[in-house]
């Protein structure tokens, strides 16, 4: 019945569909065979790292977690005497590591399953949870699931844009997409709100006018609870305890928060959407075998290069194409694999896009920004299409809201200024 | 929400039942209860969503109100092939009674596997330490490690001790046959009671004398008069039959008699009393049986929802449930997500990727991926 096809490395024949920009399917030089091959290839080596996870992973896993949890400690206490400017910068800076550690190398990796093998249930994908706004279950059905499943597949994966920005040109363009380079930065600010109204896949309700859904009503009321705490951990109980330091401990966990938003959605933003990385059409994972599944995870993700340091502060999702071939693989050892993978890419002309950190983010803003203007328009043909949008926009809401004045059904209208496409220059 | 509610509805639980205990009788008790649940409420929101004990863990994994664990202080060969761990266990733990097992938890290669051992040292040492025999069996994974490579200092995971194959209030003549590592409950009773019990006999199978483990002690105790054994070493003098054993120990009716070992021994000796009409004076222990019959496919049952049916070995869990009905939890259906992660309550399965076969019995808590693994024998799953 249901079972996947993506189960089996059996490639018989390949189905190229073009994208909508005409740009050939990027795997379109490998035939069957030579895909079949590299699915084995792939699943021999997962295999042979999975057969040699031992104490050596464990430990690993269990020094982080101490490592993390003493300087969280440390950091915080230091931080009780915040009215000391010393005590302030190095508590501040040593929760901004704490917490960035926290989310990626531990919270991230562990919700993926990568430490399940153990059997220890307080390392356990199904009983973590993280120091996050989204509650580990809604993050773990829309990161684990839909994004790694469908990873960079138009129309299905929504961490393409995470739905409200436009960072591949065979995405449609839409007025609204002027302004994602200030949606961006935004975003980068409040990232951990960004990633929970996404797991509730907030945008899509509201298109839909199923807001008042009882099992997205419930998953709200998890969001909230969550963040209820969150917000009375850091900006409450924490500022309390440090009795006369209550506003500099205050704002030094507002800084930490917000580093590690910066720096996780830098991070996370280098994944996917550097120039280089592919993008592939809807129709092109009908029938998917492991072995092009494999073929569009390393084709759609770009690495980081940089130091041991860096690797463990990404959560080692600067090897997100060897993250995306193996989800599950204890972070440690991607870097490994790094070598092989890329042989691998080589020898079957696959594109292993990397760089140092400056360039992959730069790269992913110019996407960003270069993105927010319709493809291939002049300044003049920009300016009239966004007052043309604008105009529909403002006529459509006005109506909307005589409507709903009148009672009638406002909701499901307003969807029409947001997804009927808009005329884009040929 | 729930789990973290959960778990920190359970530490808090826990640390108010200390302070329970430590203020018992106070005059200020129920005062001093109400702060220390609000210090609890306090510190399990300015450590959230993690609990207070996570971090505690890191300094104090002994402490009360933690999960039960262990910490080995001595590593001590008994034969070439059997070792005994001495244990300090966590604050919490509640004691034993001589005869009863414990299970252990020992992250093997970095994988926590739980096996049963019998506790053979004294219930009231002084030091308030514990002990364990651990047999090498050929192969095992657990026992192999014990044998060579655990050392003073590792920390062991623990549940209380358990089991009734004890000796109760019974004092009167005592019947004690064992073989092999059978012989661990029964020293437990020995160390612990032999001063109070007037007649015992000990029958004990061990392929030569140097495999007998305590056999200084017993010997000791056999030259002291307290008991009488009676060695039988298997690979000269063959197996103990039912008929050597009740030709040696003439009046084996009226003795209570404790019996461990492997299965056939246990087997024929509970029938034979029972033919006898005493089935009521045998108390037998068996161990976890360590082989389990693995093969392609197999029944899967699910315990919750009661349905059952026959899979092959290429179907996969999540495929068999759901066409049986049960309402699978699943994601990704290609094994990355791990959204269909359910218990394995008992049985085995194998991996369809890798080919791994993974095993459990009912108190292992081993979870799996039901869209990934096949039935490799019987099997019975937590839905």
């Amino acid at each position: 019945m249901a079972t996947s096809t993506r189960l089996s490395t059996v490639t018989t024949e390949r189905t190229l569909t073009p994208k909508r920009s005409g740009k050939p399917d990027p795997t379109a030089h490998l035939d069957a065979e030579q895909v079949e091959a590299l699915g084995r290839e792939l699943d021999a080596l997962r295999k042979e790292v999975f057969d040699s996870r031992d104490a050596h992973d464990a430990a690993y896993i269990r020094r982080v977690i101490k490592v993390q949890r003493s300087l969280e400690l440390g950091s915080r206490a230091v931080l009780l005497f915040s009215l000391f400017p010393p005590a302030w910068f190095v508590g501040t800076a040593g929760l901004s590591v704490a917490k960035i550690l926290e989310n990626m190398e531990i919270g991230h990796n562990i919700m993926h399953g990568q430490w399940d093998w153990m059997r220890d249930p307080k390392i356990h994908s199904t009983a973590y949870e993280w120091d996050h706004a989204s509650p580990s279950e809604l993050w773990k059905h829309s990161h684990n699931e839909l994004h790694h499943t469908f990873t960079n597949v138009l129309g299905r994966d929504n961490d393409l844009g995470y739905g409200i920005m436009r960072v591949d040109e065979d995405q449609r363009w839409y007025p609204a997409y002027v302004m994602q380079p200030v949606w961006n930065f935004f975003n980068a600010c409040f990232f951990e709100y960004g990633i929970a109204a996404y797991d509730l896949e907030l945008g899509k309700r509201i298109n839909q006018g199923t807001l008042d859904d009882p099992e997205f009503r419930a998953d709200v009321r998890k969001v909230l609870t969550k963040i209820r705490r969150q917000m009375t951990k850091d900006y409450l109980v924490h500022p309390v305890l440090s009795g006369p330091s209550f506003f500099h401990t205050l704002g030094a966990n507002m800084v930490a928060n917000l580093v590690r938003n910066v720096w996780t959605h830098s991070v996370i933003m280098c994944g996917h959407f550097p120039e280089g990385v592919e993008t592939f059409a809807k129709d092109s994972i009908e029938g998917e075998t492991r072995g092009e599944w494999y073929l569009r995870q390393m084709m759609g993700s770009a690495n980081i290069r940089g130091s041991k340091a860096m690797h463990v502060m990404t959560g080692n999702l600067s090897h997100q194409i060897e993250h995306h071939l193996f989800p599950d693989m204890p972070s440690n050892r991607y870097a490994q694999i790094a070598p092989r993978i890329q042989d691998i890419c080589s020898r079957y002309g696959i594109s292993y896009t990397t760089g140092t950190l400056p360039q992959q983010v730069a790269s992913a803003w110019r996407q960003v920004i270069k993105l927010s203007l319709p493809d291939d328009t002049g300044a003049a043909q920009t300016a009239a299409l966004l007052a043309r949008g604008a105009a529909t926009g403002v006529r459509r809401r006005v109506g909307a809201l005589l409507r709903s004045r009148r009672g009638g059904p406002a909701g499901p209208r307003v969807t029409a200024t947001v997804t009927e496409p808009l005329p884009v220059a040929a | 929400m729930p789990l973290a509610a959960a778990l920190l509805r359970a530490d808090a639980g826990g640390v108010s039942d200390r302070v329970d205990q430590g203020r018992a009788g106070a005059a200020g008790g129920r005062r001093g209860r109400r702060l220390g649940a609000t210090l609890q409420r306090l510190a399990a929101s300015a450590v959230t969503p993690l609990v207070p004990g996570d971090y505690l863990d890191l300094f104090a994994p002994l402490r009360a109100g933690a999960p039960l664990r262990a910490r080995v202080v001595q590593v001590q060969r008994e034969t070439r092939d059997a070792t005994t761990l001495v244990l300090r266990p966590g604050k919490d733990w509640a004691g034993h009674v001589p005869g009863q097992y414990v299970r252990i938890g020992v992250d093997v290669d970095g994988v926590r596997r739980w096996r049963a051992y019998s506790l053979t040292s004294l219930v009231d040492a002084p030091d308030g330490l514990v002990a364990v025999t651990v047999k090498a069996i050929p192969d095992g994974v657990v026992s192999g490690h014990v044998a060579r490579r655990l050392r003073p200092g590792a920390l062991l995971h623990l549940d209380q001790a358990t089991g009734d194959f004890t000796l109760g209030a019974h004092r009167g003549p005592t019947l004690l046959v064992t073989a092999g590592s059978g012989i661990t409950p029964v020293m437990g009773m020995l160390r612990n009671h032999l001063h109070e019990l007037s007649d015992v006999v000990l029958v004990h199978s061990a392929p030569t004398s140097s495999d007998v483990v305590f056999g200084a002690e017993l010997r000791a105790w056999a030259a002291e008069d307290r008991l009488r054994l009676l060695e039988r070493h298997t690979s000269v003098d063959g197996l103990l039959s039912v008929e050597d054993l009740t030709a040696s120990v003439p009046d084996w009716r009226e003795r209570h008699t404790w019996a461990c070992g492997p299965t056939a021994m246990l087997d024929d000796v509970e029938a034979h009393w029972a033919d006898a009409g005493v089935a009521d004076r045998m108390h037998t222990e068996r161990f976890r049986p360590t082989v389990v019959a693995t093969g392609e496919g197999g029944t899967v049952s699910f315990a919750a929802s009661g349905a059952v049916v026959e899979a092959d070995g290429g179907t996969t869990l999540l495929d068999a449930g759901e066409d049986a009905g049960v309402l699978m939890p699943s994601g990704c259906r290609m094994g990355i997500c791990f959204g269909c992660v359910v218990g394995l309550r008992s049985g085995s399965v194998r991996d369809l990727r890798s080919g791994d076969v993974t095993t459990a019995v009912p108190e292992d808590g081993i979870r799996i991926q039901t869209c990934v693994s096949a039935a490799a024998g019987p099997c019975e799953i937590d839905l």
